[in-house]
């Protein structure tokens, strides 16, 4: 009895997060030039408007490039700082670490206006380095996490071996430490991505017209518009969105990189 | 020294200068706050503590409250609403459902606030789903408001936060040992029993976790208020993008801010203080 009804629970919740993704897919597909249910005709046009429509085409390549560059220094950065703050002590070590876990605390608008000030003040506040920079900052903090588990996994007798063995600690983290280290840093990376992707409120601050990313571009559609182009992408974003994290899921494991299940188990 | 630990500086500098580049971020925020507005200037003045004096008046001080109960609410209420998935998740055997549960529940954690924000303004409007189900179906006759609501807002914002506080809870509940309720089942605990008096206080740090997380997540939401609650519901967040962007008055936007961080830093701090005895619980 119990178990039926915490079954029932489970599917209506299940159904409660999925409900606005379904929505959004269907109203996609039709005809009509309003959001209005039930959809009445079959059609695929909003998705050709969506498609060719100059803000999103411009804003996804944005997206993709401070995304790819953000993880990318996130992740090379991330590892050499999560490996020095893991196996060394160093003066300032708890200081460093509070303050690249920080953002995770402080709301994105507030590191969006800051930087907004401070890019200002130095005369850049219509570049790129000011949009990649703060998505370092903000994506960091979950790349350290997925790096610390990785790096508390590795067997630590691998590398006193390869050292004792005549290895230069140089060599050791080059070909012990970095492959052993190599599935955190792809989940690190792919989480990192898929954050700065789709990073809204300190975007909003620190982009211009020229350095506007997707979620911005989207944002601003809405609040013009109201026909379901904007349901066409999303049904897009959607459908990619769910076929990375089921590869991400096959061979990463997604409950490991985030922390849902228990190794030991 | 530095045999012992090879490239060090290698390792830590560029860590060191992201670092430094948040403290000036954060400082900026913190200059600007005592700073005066001059209308029509883009450069604020000088020093000066106008602007705690001003948002002391009803208006700034009413949105603050809001966001409070805000917070408040919709974390108790993703709360509720991801206990059930996050046990589901952590204890269903089969691999299949196990991967399918994660998937529905962390995917919109992936899909960002614009996106997410403006599936529920399709589901709340109007002619929304919500409406058009509940009109086909005979149970109203007229749209009920659930765009530019507070219900409307909190509904959304829960969805927005429920991932999150899954992915806190299932890492708790995943940690606690098995045979603990196995033996309040041998000795005769119904079920229900077994997870009112082993398993729940067991999960007591995911719960305190959640519930905090939710908050700070709620506080620093900007998407979900401003398009649902469409100017009728406003949080700090949508107050001080339009203070910033629409009154160019920054160094106002930076003194909300930082009364925004004090405020969550001590909202956060006293629900510490009232769940350390429920904490407590889960040590015992």
């Amino acid at each position: 009895m119990t178990a039926i009804a915490f079954r029932m629970l489970v599917a209506a919740l299940l159904g409660f997060v999925l409900l606005p993704a379904v929505v959004a897919c269907t109203a996609a597909f039709d005809s009509r030039a309003i959001i209005a249910f039930p959809p009445e005709a079959f059609s695929l046009r909003w998705f050709v408007r969506a498609l060719n429509y100059e803000d999103f085409r411009i804003g996804f390549a944005n997206s993709l490039f401070v995304a790819v560059i953000a993880s990318t220094l996130s992740v090379v950065i991330g590892s050499g700082v999560a490996y020095a703050i893991d196996r060394y002590s160093f003066r300032g070590k708890v200081l460093l670490e509070s303050l690249l876990l920080a953002p995770l605390a402080i709301p994105h608008f507030t590191i969006g206006l800051g930087a907004l000030i401070v890019a200002a003040q130095i005369g850049q506040s219509r570049g790129w380095p000011v949009v990649v920079l703060t998505h370092v900052v903000l994506v960091l903090p979950f790349v350290l996490r997925s790096l610390y588990v990785s790096l508390r996994n590795i067997d630590p007798r691998l590398e006193l071996a390869a050292l004792s063995l005549g290895a230069r600690p140089g060599r050791v983290i080059l070909t012990v430490t970095l492959p052993a280290l190599a599935p955190g840093l792809a989940g690190g990376w792919l989480f990192a991505a898929i954050l700065s992707f789709n990073e809204f409120t300190a975007s909003l601050f620190v982009t211009a017209q020229r350095t506007q990313t997707l979620p911005v571009a989207m944002y601003n559609y809405v609040r013009e518009y109201a026909d379901p182009s904007m349901a066409a992408i999303s049904a897009l974003y959607i459908l990619l969105t769910t076929l990375v994290l089921v590869i991400a899921n096959r061979f990463l494991g997604l409950g490991r990189i985030l922390g849902t299940e228990d190794a030991r188990h | 020294m530095s045999v012992k630990r090879p490239f060090l500086g290698l390792f830590v500098t560029p860590a060191v200068l992201i670092a430094a580049g948040f403290v000036l971020a954060v400082g900026a925020v913190l200059q600007y706050a005592v700073l005066a507005h001059i209308p029509g200037e883009l450069e604020p003045g000088g020093f000066s503590l106008m602007h705690f004096r001003d948002m002391l008046k009803p208006l700034y001080a009413g949105v603050f409250f809001d966001t409070v109960r805000m917070c408040l609410t919709v974390s108790v209420l993703a709360l509720l609403a991801a206990y059930p998935l996050a046990l589901a998740l952590v204890r269903v055997r089969n691999a299949y459902l196990k991967s399918a549960i994660l998937i529905i529940s962390v995917t919109p954690l992936f899909l960002g606030e614009v996106i997410r924000t403006y599936a529920w303004i399709i589901v709340l409007g109007n002619r929304g789903f919500v409406n058009a189900s509940l009109m086909a179906l005979g149970v109203i006759d007229r749209p009920m408001e659930l765009m530019f609501t507070r219900t409307g807002v909190v509904i959304a914002l829960v969805h927005v936060t429920l991932p999150v506080v899954v992915i806190m809870l299932a890492a708790a509940i995943s940690h606690i040992d098995r045979d603990l309720e196995r033996a309040a089942a041998a000795l005769g605990a119904k079920p229900l029993r077994a997870f009112l008096t082993v398993t729940l206080p067991l999960s007591m740090p995911g719960i305190v976790a959640g519930l905090t997380t939710g908050f700070a997540w709620t506080f620093s939401a900007f998407a979900t208020p401003q398009l649902i609650g469409g100017g009728r519901v406003n949080m700090l967040s949508n107050l001080v993008y339009s203070l910033g962007f629409a009154s160019f008055n920054f160094p106002f936007a930076a003194a909300l801010s930082v009364a925004g961080l004090v405020l969550t830093g001590v909202s956060l701090a006293g629900f510490r203080l009232l769940l350390r005895p429920l904490n407590r619980v889960g040590l015992r």
